[in-house]
């Protein structure tokens, strides 16, 4: 890792002088014991154990807040890889955070349905009320597969829709508190729109 | 005729108990009471087409795996990304034992030992459905070693995604399981020869593998005699955009598109009309309320101009501007595209940037020309389908409606035109 300290460490240019990173040491790259064994158990599920690499990042992600230069250390470490490597997987998917965020992740989809619903609008209104909270995490995000629920969000994880923008609110309201996010508005609970699906 | 979505809203289905209770996984006993080469006949007489995008017959692409002892793997592309498309996702949510029985039957055929399911990352609740029910299969002897008695073993891993539309690609989604940027690969080699660590890999899609139970029990032949000669059995439609019941719907191939987007997911709201409908996904050339006879299958559609794809119908009503729809649709591939090949990333990027143009007031009627010979240039001249499926639609939103697109040159640059009043 080309990182200094305090930097964020995904925009620092390369330092010349200095020799790529190599696998990382593990008598000097101290890993918790939960997450390696997290990421061990994933090695073990594939023919070649480098196939884990996106649910190990998820796995640091989760402990460390964002796939920071720490994290990606310790992964590399635990998999026998360089760091460099795992950044270019890292930077490549849209839920690995390469930078800090806050821990409530909230992807509104703003792709074609939504937005012909409103999604652009409910966006705008997500990040006026919660963009500038360091709780929060509030990316426009591409289809997310539910546009039945359009506009929809999801929010970590949870998929609720149709929002309106007076939703806003309860919805971040719902979160702070810990409670389920708009419950009656959860996809799981939505029927299939097919007359057949009936029991 | 419900195949699918055959009541599947009862509550409970998700579990093995439900499932075995309305007849699940006798189609797998059926089938392992069978050679591989005969339940490869059934699904051959099925004429059973891939629901994925591509349409390509599922039983032709078993048989184009390599015979022998040779390690084979069975992927299950439940990377359901393309714009418009939830289809996938109410089958992993509530019907996942269905996904499994035909995944391992598949895999009987095609006489893979290892499978995985890729899963995108953004459905968590459903790959938690999904790994409750593996782990349901597993116990029951599903899936593992000897299933059931019989020669074939069968292991299976759910492997989720993190985000990124180019991992629905077949090959992108091989290298991304394989631990690495989801980049596709030049083809050939197929995966049917070479693809997950460079072994030969059978991909399907959900919908694909799902059918598979109900094909076994019915016969091949007898579902081929739903829907039409080439475009046989049922297909889950995803409808969303302008119509007053967006959902998933199963219909028979061959119904009038009409019949979809007004009855069942009924129409437009009041007052309005069909401007132009995706039939398939955003990655599909748009048509206009003068195609909504079209039957709906994948020759047909293929006849209109446009395809099936994954089988998404987005609605789009007059109150839109098709400046609008093109932007979104062209930023969407921007952000998508992996940057491999040079037409995609650059043309997806300079389609982006000329719509702009036209928004700010800065474009002149050429740019429409320009623009078409940029989506002309992407098609057809790189590694994967991405940058055509952004073409494609763009391509046919310039050629059907550009008497709007050059009224909207015209009136916002006459706008950029007009002194900021004071």
């Amino acid at each position: 890792m080309s990182a200094q300290s305090g930097s964020r460490g995904w925009d620092v240019p390369a330092d010349l002088e200095r020799d790529p990173a190599t696998i990382p040491d593990p008598a000097t790259t101290p890993v918790p014991p939960e997450l390696r064994r997290e990421i061990e158990a994933h090695m073990a599920l594939y023919p070649d154990p480098i196939s884990a690499s996106l649910p190990a990042l998820e796995a640091a992600q989760r402990v460390h807040g964002w796939c920071s230069p720490q994290a990606i250390d310790q992964v590399a470490c635990v998999m026998a890889v360089t760091p460099a490597s795992l950044d270019a997987v890292a930077t490549f998917y849209d839920m690995l955070e390469t930078e800090p965020v806050g821990r409530h992740s909230i992807y509104v989809c703003t792709n074609i349905s939504c937005s012909l619903c409103g999604a652009d609008e409910l966006y705008a209104a997500m990040l006026a009320a919660a963009g500038e909270d360091a709780d929060f995490n509030v990316r426009s995000f591409e289809c997310l597969g539910a546009c039945d629920i359009a506009p929809m969000a999801s929010v970590d994880g949870v998929y609720v829709g149709p929002l309106q923008i007076a939703d806003v609110p309860a919805l971040l309201d719902d979160v702070r508190a810990g409670r389920p996010v708009l419950e009656e508005k959860q996809l799981l609970r939505r029927a299939c729109a097919d007359p057949g699906a009936g029991a | 005729m419900k195949i699918l979505f055959d009541r599947i809203d009862e509550p409970g289905l998700n579990t093995l108990e439900v499932y075995q209770r309305r007849g699940g996984y006798e189609s797998l006993r059926k089938a392992l009471a069978m050679t591989p080469e005969e339940v490869l006949g059934e699904l051959e007489a099925s004429n059973l087409r891939g629901r994925g995008g591509a349409g390509f017959q599922m039983g032709k692409k078993v048989s184009f795996l390599p015979h022998g002892t040779i390690e084979k793997y069975l992927v299950c592309n439940a990377d359901e990304s393309e714009p418009g498309t939830f289809k996938d996702r109410e089958l992993l949510q509530k019907t996942p034992h269905m996904l499994l029985e035909g995944l391992i039957i598949a895999s009987y055929a095609a006489a893979a030992s290892r499978s995985f399911i890729y899963i995108r990352g953004e459905y968590v609740q459903q790959a938690d459905v999904l790994d409750a029910a593996l782990a349901e299969a597993r116990e029951a002897g599903y899936v593992g070693e000897r299933i059931l008695g019989s020669e074939h073993s069968l292991s299976l891993v759910v492997h989720r995604g993190a985000g990124a539309y180019i991992c629905g690609e077949e090959t992108g989604l091989l290298d991304s399981l394989e631990g690495k940027r989801g980049n596709p690969r030049l083809k050939p080699p197929f995966p049917a020869n070479q693809g997950l660590y460079q072994g030969p890999t059978l991909i399907n899609n959900v919908e694909t593998l799902a059918t598979v139970p109900a094909i076994m029990r019915m016969g091949g032949a007898e579902y081929a005699k739903l829907g039409t000669e080439t475009s046989t059995g049922t297909k889950l439609v995803s409808v969303s955009g302008h119509v007053q019941r967006p959902g998933n719907y199963e219909v028979e191939l061959g119904v009038p598109s009409r019949q979809i987007i007004y009855d069942l997911a009924g129409g437009p709201p009041p007052g309005r009309t069909v401007k132009c409908w995706f039939p398939g996904g955003s990655s599909a050339p748009v048509l206009t309320g003068d195609d909504l006879d079209v039957p709906y299958d994948f020759d047909s559609l293929a006849k209109a101009g446009s395809m099936l794809g994954s089988g998404a119908i987005i609605v789009v009503d007059d109150s839109t501007a098709i400046l609008d729809v093109a932007l979104k649709t062209a930023k969407f591939y921007r952000h998508e595209s992996c940057g491999k090949c040079t037409p995609c990333r650059e043309g997806t990027n300079w389609t982006v940037g000329m719509l702009e143009r036209i928004d700010r007031g800065e474009a002149t009627p050429m740019d429409l020309e320009i623009m078409a010979s940029v989506q002309e240039h992407i098609i057809g001249n790189c590694l994967c389908v991405l940058g055509d499926a952004m073409a494609m639609p763009i391509g046919s939103m310039i050629a059907k409606f550009k008497d709007e697109f050059e009224a909207h040159i015209e009136t916002r640059r006459l706008q950029a035109l007009e002194p900021v009043e004071a």
